[in-house]
């Protein structure tokens, strides 16, 4: 992956926008948070090979990115967004990764779905 | 507390890693003494969060990663017999808890273990763990003439409910064995093994106990967790 550079990444937005694709969506702290740290409120969420439409994508803001896509009738976004890579299999990975090197936030489209 | 010869273990887990730490050296010991071992690994820690920064891997291409460091560390063990089961990190608790139960059922028919090494419930910290320690304990309450079962607890009330593990090896013979197992699984271990050289430089006497004894506790099954 590399570093979000905002042009590449909306190029890479619109080619997916007006197909159906298949979304992940993924936020994370980890299922060891409220070990370590006894008390901390452990939220995260997670989708995957849902399958949307999206009539427009934009990525915003600086480095870490928020990137949301507007839907006929609904939306999807994600913040902290610091790398992408548009994978061997065309698929477009975003991810927020803190400095520790632990990803925080995934938005990834595939027009073939994702595995199981 | 010297390991005794088994007539088969099985050890389930759900993630590539569990094994390394709480039981690579018991696990070595007993092939090393030639008691088959069969591991039974449910994901292949495909949720990961260690991917880095800069990133060596993407969210899709983390299983293929750590796969092979699965098969790294049964390597490091001297384990020949590994199952991977086909499940995705992060969903058993929501998966079918009968589907859960025959899929350790089928392993326990099939392997026949006079000992079952698992996590313990209410005690196992991650939702897989506690996921897969239930199944095997059901499949296991099931039978009538049941196997020996040692389960890993590391929850942070564990030394206040459960006491002290009344199983404890010492596995230092087989430390460089364990260490590798650790190793093998670079990916997600990296930092973790770098603060542990740092801890070991300075004496610390918690990570050398760490590294050379392997804490179980045998199932209470007159405290049932369910």
């Amino acid at each position: 992956m590399e570093l979000v550079e905002v042009n590449q990444l909306q190029a890479a937005i619109d080619s997916f926008a007006g197909k159906d694709v298949y979304l992940h969506l993924e936020t994370t702290n980890g299922s060891y948070a409220s070990h370590f740290n006894e008390g901390f409120f452990n939220a995260g969420a997670f989708i995957r090979n849902v399958v949307i439409n999206f009539e427009l994508g934009k990525v915003v803001g600086d480095s870490p990115h928020r990137v949301g896509l507007k839907l006929p009738q609904g939306w999807v976004y994600a913040q902290g967004i610091t790398h992408f890579e548009i994978d061997e299999q065309g698929r477009l990975l975003l991810a927020g990764h803190d400095g520790s090197g632990k990803l925080a936030v995934a938005l990834q489209l595939s027009e073939t779905p994702f595995s199981y | 507390m010297t390991i005794p010869k088994e007539r088969h273990v099985l050890v389930i887990f759900p993630h590539p890693d569990d094994e390394a730490f709480g039981v690579s050296g018991t696990i070595t010991t007993h092939i090393q003494q030639g008691t088959p071992v069969t591991y039974a690994c449910l994901t292949l820690g495909e949720m990961g969060r260690n991917l880095g920064n800069p990133p060596f891997a993407t969210r899709e291409s983390l299983p293929a990663i750590r796969k092979k460091e699965l098969l790294a560390s049964a390597e490091a063990m001297g384990l020949t017999d590994l199952r991977m089961m086909g499940l995705r990190d992060k969903t058993l608790e929501f998966e079918d808890d009968e589907k859960m139960v025959r899929m350790m059922e089928e392993l326990i028919e099939e392997t026949n273990p006079s000992l079952i090494i698992t996590f313990y419930p209410d005690f196992a910290v991650h939702p897989d763990h506690e996921a897969t320690a239930r199944a095997v304990v059901r499949a296991v309450r099931r039978m009538e003439d049941r196997p020996k079962l040692h389960c890993v607890a590391f929850a942070n009330n564990t030394l206040d409910v459960l006491g002290q593990p009344d199983i404890v090896y010492d596995i230092k013979d087989v430390r460089e064995h364990k260490m590798n197992s650790m190793k093998a699984h670079i990916s997600q271990t990296a930092w973790m093994l770098e603060e542990m050289e740092h801890k070991l430089q300075n004496g610390d006497t918690e990570t050398e106990n760490w590294l050379t004894l392997e804490r179980f506790y045998t199932y209470r099954w007159d405290q049932d967790f369910e």
